[in-house]
């Protein structure tokens, strides 16, 4: 006696399991490099408008003597400081390791340069969440 | 290298990247993430003119 189960339910649970497995890497590799998520699900001119708007609205924060935030548990504004440059993900990552973004914020436009770094990083983490809606298919 | 802009020109740079990834990240379709990433710039834009002389109003 054979059981037909297993094979009943197996061709509806690949594709559910490639679903489940594409709403965690897609996410992921967008927080990673931004647009990343988008294209990788096809989007590709979605993913490289959002590439080239974070990347370049964090690269002239750079290119203002903004400042960067590291982790910390000190002044509030400091922690979301923080956790806003995090959102940038790669490009945080890099940052902190080539000793970027240290400027002391002394002048107005040093002040925008660390808005621009910390605004890049929020609208990441908007990406990564359409990203995400794509691979459950909530959003086409 | 220390990037120089004025106000308005950091300014229009953060509506135009902010609207881009607002129009998608916020619509369905090509049409009406266009739309909304216009309705945004022009908002974000229209927010700055108005405060300016909001505030040129005030200190006068």
């Amino acid at each position: 006696m054979t059981n037909p189960t297993p094979l009943k339910t197996r061709p509806a649970a690949v594709p559910a399991q490639s679903a489940s497995m594409m709403a965690v890497l897609a996410p992921a590799i967008g927080w990673l490099i931004p647009g990343a998520g988008h294209m990788i699900q096809k989007r590709w001119i979605r993913g490289l408008l959002l590439l080239i708007s974070i990347a370049t609205l964090f690269a002239l924060g750079l290119m203002m003597q903004g400042h960067i935030y590291k982790a910390n548990g000190g002044d509030i504004l400091d922690i979301l400081g923080f956790v806003g440059d995090l959102g940038a993900g790669g490009m945080y990552i890099v940052t902190l390791a080539m000793n970027g973004g240290q400027g002391a914020v002394a002048f107005a436009i040093a002040d925008y340069g660390t808005k621009f770094m910390i605004v890049a990083g929020l609208l990441n983490f908007i990406a990564v969440a359409d990203a995400y809606h794509i691979a459950i298919g909530k959003k086409q | 290298m220390t990037l120089q802009l004025t106000h308005f020109s950091a300014a229009f740079v953060f509506a135009l990247f902010a609207s881009i990834v607002f129009g998608i990240t916020h619509r369905e379709t090509t049409r009406d993430m266009v739309r909304y990433g216009l309705y945004c710039f022009a908002m974000f834009l229209g927010g700055v003119l108005v405060a300016g002389w909001a505030m040129w109003l005030v200190r006068r």
